[in-house]
């Protein structure tokens, strides 16, 4: 299977700092990816590069095996189909729910496509069966800012699923939730890995035993090794670089 | 909501009836209040629905005078240099000038020109994504700018003096009183189509994604907008509005200057949409109303307490009434109704609404 | 030859002004992310406590003193202004960090409240004061004479400079200073007291603005207006020269100088401010955050 995204030795440096130094990374259609590693290994920023938040210095992503998305804008990364969802819950406060899932709809977001766009019914039924599924249902009338943190987190990623994305970046998507919300996010990314590539950075250990088949390993801004968890478990650089720095290891 | 739209439509038949109940002189002062109402218009759409402040919207309301003026100036020239060129010794009439003699081109450029000002500016920055207060200060530095080229370019501007002494407009006299009053019904008129269109637009998708550009810029990018162009857009509309506004004020004033365009007049123009309540479209317009007649009754008594009481609005808006009058009427309507429901309902709502 | 000698100097000794004007600007709204748009008040009651000096000193103390009067004025220009910016400080702006937009709206009032007492206090009319005679002649040099008066602008802001970098460098507060313009929180977890930087960075900056008020005045006439026409030009040097960057804030002052007075000579005055805001708008094109800043991870 040829890989939907493939980064090839991109590197990053913040005044000076080598935030990236070379990461080579594919991630195939459909696939669940967890990217882990202690801090300041360049997960975060790896995911910005990839959506364009950050540009990177030098070196290729490539979409489809032959885009290279480097360089364009953040709006038209997400017109490709890859969309990103951020650690802090980053909803419109102002606006409600329901408001919030129509600006997400997969649309022409151009100033003049905008001005005629209108509610059609099939718009309508896809974002009711989002607030369904996301269980936000009742509250699509509130205020998005009115919602607790978990239910922020779940709308999020309502958000981006309405777009139907072909790759889907998400960074640290069960922290502060609860212990069922959890399982449910768990099992929701795996439904939607079904339509999509999921690239997740996770820094609980305990999720992603559980809902992991691919492992990164990422440390000091290199891939440091790839495989299962059972895998990454036994690799005995990983041990080093965690024990090592045993109060990122949590 | 159907009682909101009834009260709306009673406000502008109230104010569309003015020259049944104001006096002459008190009409005047209400068309030109009724101009920078347009304004306060045009700038609570940027400011408090885009989470854009200008404080260069002087230049684009004075653009828009001056276009007309310089029509006016025209017809009052009768074919002749209009009176200030002779004086500065200008011998023919500079080619800029010529198409401004006719009124259709005139009131156009008084739209357009503030209009692709702000989209030339908008795109230079919003695209390179200066936002915030640096925006702010560099549309401040545009002022400066427009008012010493105004000021320096005197043969073509009249100087510091402006356009003034008009005698018609389309041929009707300006001093005439019935002139006057079709003047102000076209202002109520023109507000009111002004308003209805800033409506639409705020509840419309597209108000959608700017309230969006305003919470959080750079999130609207990762939903696969491109903010520069709406920021582009509704910073133009607010510039030609305020061009409109400026050619409907020189029509009742008779008079444009650079010290009307410039940097204290600017700032007020936001201080109206400030005390109105920068979120609310009507309060836009109140705020104009109130900010100017408060201005009128003061200025012209005290003008040194008027100097100081503006700047302790400022003070005052910022510090304690963020929303303005609609915004404080809003939070006392709805303190006043909850208290109405937890006395219906007694304790059982406190756990509910805690 | 004497021409573009008399040009450079005359840029340097401009932007010279400039820079003492936007650093307080930059300190402050690197600090506390406040515009104060009062800051060009400052400017102009560090010009009406020199007028003050000047005639207190030509009504009260020997003939032969009077041309040493600036020894008196300059510290007294800085610490009215640092006095100003301290109380505003602590009744306003500390009531509005983070909020740019809305402390700009306050602080103009301000300018507005000010600018008027100034009126009230000394007159609407401009008001002249006399140079000491040891400021009226020039340096000649290779046929190019320098001012006196703009020599000893260069020299003042220079000194400015200097003392300022040696507080910031070498001494506990100003270092606590640079920590708490980096980091906030953890200089605050650390112990340092941000209220306190807070204030004392909002002082110097506003005294820096008291003593530009004070050199300003060996150039013209002074009136209540004197800080809004200086005012515009520093913010758009601290926003060229970016944010939170001092060094930037110096050479986006040395750069402006230069350019507006080299523009002035070749096109008049008013084409000079035309030429040097295109300039600004051009180069954001290419370093949008300004000449030197820092970047940040942070979405907003």
């Amino acid at each position: 299977m040829q890989p939907i995204l493939s980064c090839r030795d991109v590197r990053v440096s913040f005044n000076g700092f080598q935030a990236l130094q070379g990461v080579n990374l594919d991630v195939l259609p459909q696939e669940v990816r967890f990217l882990i590693g202690p801090n300041g290994a360049g997960k975060t920023t790896l995911l910005d590069v990839v959506c364009g938040k950050t540009k990177a210095s030098d070196g290729e992503v490539l979409y489809r095996q032959t885009e290279n998305i480097r360089k364009l804008q953040e709006h038209e990364i997400v017109h490709l189909g890859i969309t990103r969802k951020f650690q802090a819950p980053s909803i419109f406060a102002n606006l409600t729910v329901w408001e919030n899932l129509e600006l997400s709809l997969k649309q022409k977001r151009g100033l003049w496509s905008v001005m005629r766009a209108k509610m059609t019914g099939e718009d309508k039924g896809k974002m009711e069966a989002m607030l369904l599924r996301i269980g936000l249902m009742e509250q699509r009338h509130n205020l998005a800012g009115m919602l607790a943190h978990g239910q922020k987190q779940w709308l999020e990623i309502g958000m981006q699923l309405m777009q139907n994305p072909e790759i889907l970046l998400l960074d640290e998507p069960i922290a502060g939730m609860s212990e069922t919300e959890r399982h449910k996010t768990g099992e929701l990314i795996h439904e939607i890995s079904e339509t999509c590539s999921v690239l997740i950075v996770e820094h609980d250990m305990e999720f992603v035993r559980n809902f992991s088949k691919q492992v990164t390993v990422m440390h000091e801004g290199k891939v440091l090794c790839e495989g299962t968890m059972s895998e990454i478990q036994q690799n005995e650089q990983v041990a080093e670089v965690y024990l090592g720095r045993r109060e990122s290891a949590c | 909501m159907d009682k909101k739209k009834l009260g709306y439509w009673l406000f502008f038949i109230a104010l569309f009836l003015g020259p049944l109940y104001l006096t002459e002189f008190r009409l005047a002062l209400m068309g030109k209040f009724l101009c920078f109402a347009i304004v306060a218009l045009g700038i609570c759409l940027i400011w408090g629905y885009t989470g854009i402040l200008s404080l260069g919207h002087g230049v684009y309301f004075g653009l828009g005078a001056y276009c007309t003026a310089m029509y006016l100036k025209l017809e009052a020239a009768n074919g002749q240099l209009p009176d200030f060129m002779e004086w500065s010794g200008v011998s023919a009439l500079p080619a800029f000038w010529v198409p401004f003699s006719n009124p259709i081109f005139a009131i156009g450029a008084s739209l357009l020109i503030p209009a692709l000002i702000a989209a030339i500016l908008g795109f230079l920055t919003f695209k390179n994504r200066i936002k915030g207060v640096y925006f702010s200060l560099i549309s401040q530095a545009v002022v400066v700018v427009f008012v010493t080229l105004f000021v320096a370019k005197q043969d073509w501007t009249g100087g510091t003096n402006g356009l003034t002494n008009f005698t018609t407009f389309l041929g009707f006299s300006l001093a005439s009183p019935l002139v006057q009053i079709a003047l102000y019904m076209m202002t109520v008129i023109i507000l009111g189509a002004s308003f209805a269109l800033a409506a639409a637009l705020t509840n419309s998708r597209v108000g959608r994604v700017l309230s969006a550009v305003r919470d959080g810029e750079n999130r609207v990018r990762f939903l696969g907008f491109n903010p520069t162009s709406y920021k582009v857009f509704v910073y133009s509309l607010s510039a030609a509005l305020a061009g409109l506004a400026g050619t409907l004020f020189v029509l009742q004033v008779g008079l444009i200057s650079p010290a009307m365009m410039g940097i204290i007049p600017s700032i007020e123009m936001v201080l109206w949409a400030a005390v109105g309540g920068r979120h609310s479209l009507i309060g836009a317009i109140l705020g104009a109303v109130i900010v100017n007649s408060a201005k009128s009754f003061f200025s012209e008594a005290y003008p040194d307490i008027w100097s100081i009481f503006l700047g302790l609005l400022f003070i005052i808006v910022v510090m304690f009434l963020p929303n303005g009058i609609v915004g404080a009427f809003e939070s006392w309507n709805e303190k006043r109704e909850k208290a109405k429901r937890k006395g219906g309902t007694a304790d059982a709502a406190d756990s509910v609404v805690s | 030859m004497a021409v573009v000698i008399t040009q450079l100097f005359n840029g340097i000794s401009l932007g010279s002004i400039l820079l003492l004007i936007a650093l307080g600007l930059a300190i402050t709204f690197g600090l506390m992310n406040v515009i104060n748009m009062a800051h060009g008040e400052f400017i102009m009651a560090g010009a009406y406590t020199t007028y003050v000096v000047q005639q207190a000193f030509s009504h009260y103390v020997p003939a032969a003193l009077f041309n040493y009067y600036y020894i008196v004025a300059i510290p007294l220009s800085f610490l009215i202004g640092a006095l100003l910016g301290f109380v505003l400080e602590k009744t306003l702006i500390r009531f509005l960090y983070h909020r740019p937009l809305d402390s700009l709206l306050a602080t103009w009032g301000v300018s507005l409240i000010l600018q008027q007492v100034a009126r009230s206090i000394f007159g609407a009319p401009n008001v002249a004061v006399t140079a000491p005679a040891w400021l009226d002649s020039g340096l000649t040099i290779a046929g190019a004479v320098l001012p006196y008066k703009r020599l000893f602008i260069i020299a003042l802001v220079t000194i400015c400079m200097v003392t300022l970098y040696l507080y910031l460098d070498k001494t506990a507060a100003g270092r606590k200073m640079r920590a708490v313009t980096m980091n906030r929180s953890m200089a605050s977890s650390l112990g340092v007291s941000t209220k306190k930087v807070d204030a004392t960075a909002f002082a110097i900056g506003s005294g820096l603005a008291g003593i530009a008020g004070c050199a300003l005045t060996v150039l013209g006439p002074i009136g209540s207006t004197i800080g809004t026409y200086y005012i515009v030009d520093a913010f758009m040097i601290v926003i060229l020269g970016g944010i939170g960057s001092l060094i930037g804030t110096v050479f986006g002052a040395l750069s402006v100088g230069m350019l507006g007075t080299v523009a002035e000579f070749w096109s008049g005055a008013s084409m000079a401010k035309v030429i040097v805001f295109v300039a600004i708008i051009a180069f954001l094109q290419f370093k949008p955050a300004g000449l030197l800043s820092a970047r940040t991870r942070s979405l907003e």
